[in-house]
């Protein structure tokens, strides 16, 4: 893949912190046909997000092929505190990762 | 979409991952568990049954389904699930796509029962949210329309 970009935007409001973020991947459900070839595009999909705050893993997501390219996740928890730093990853089917974290505004 | 072949890829997607779970899988992945029988299910209750141990769903009217009444693109169809009860996972099930587990969230302690996300769907369908509060199950439902399905074919 060419890029493996993890965006991530989160915010508090009030005592909950909202965290949204944007995944850079196929998501390629091995369903689908190179239509030139007639040859079947393998599948290659985030299988595990997780996303952890001091530590503490908040939210573990578990996903199939159903989800869409370049994912969007938005979760909100509780106990975080601005300039926390919140960090997610994600593995896929291939082996592949990434990480990425940012601060809480 | 051409169901003869939309039909081999599905079963040929289910042999390889039979092939890995059979031992082509590392012990890494393994500590990750992910679940993998769960998603290649083409049931809602082999899914759940699975995945969460149970297929006793009771309807509960504190779940909250946010999804367009009509999905234009099925490929790209927003999501959002909400429950003010304290969600131990949050799981998202499209009845009629080839395996219904679309995805599936495990919440902390502290954290909200709310989760965001996109989702593909093959054709108009119900789309099944599932919650397990204090070791019960809980759902909602709502139909999707879907005028371009997401599947590819």
């Amino acid at each position: 893949m060419a890029k493996k970009k993890i965006r991530i935007r989160a915010k508090m409001k009030g005592d909950v912190a909202e965290v949204k973020t944007l995944m850079s991947h196929p998501m390629e459900t091995g369903f689908r046909k190179n239509k030139k070839t007639g040859k079947k595009i393998p599948p290659h999909f985030i299988k595990e997000v997780i996303c952890e705050h001091k530590g503490n893993k908040v939210l573990v997501a578990s996903w199939g092929v159903a989800v869409s390219k370049n994912p969007y996740l938005s979760f909100k928890f509780k106990g975080a505190a601005k300039g926390d730093t919140i960090t997610i990853s994600w593995n896929d089917n291939t082996g592949e990762s990434a990480t990425a974290d940012a601060k809480i505004s | 979409m051409k169901r003869r072949t939309f039909l081999k890829g599905t079963v040929a997607s289910g042999m390889l991952s039979v092939a890995a779970s059979a031992g082509l899988l590392t012990p890494r992945r393994v500590l990750a568990a992910w679940p993998e029988t769960a998603f290649t299910a083409k049931s809602i209750d082999d899914a759940l049954d699975t995945l969460l141990g149970d297929t006793t769903l009771a309807t509960s009217g504190d779940i909250k389904i946010k999804a367009p009444e009509i999905a234009e693109n099925g490929a790209v169809v927003p999501i959002t699930i909400s429950t003010g009860m304290a969600a131990e996972s949050i799981s998202v099930l499209i009845a009629k796509n080839p395996s219904p587990l679309a995805c599936s969230f495990a919440l902390g302690g502290s954290t909200l029962g709310f989760v965001s996300t996109r989702v593909k769907m093959g054709e108009t369908s119900d789309l099944i949210a599932v919650v397990k509060s204090g070791g019960k199950l809980y759902s909602a439902k709502k139909t999707v329309k879907v005028t371009i399905g997401g599947c590819g074919g």
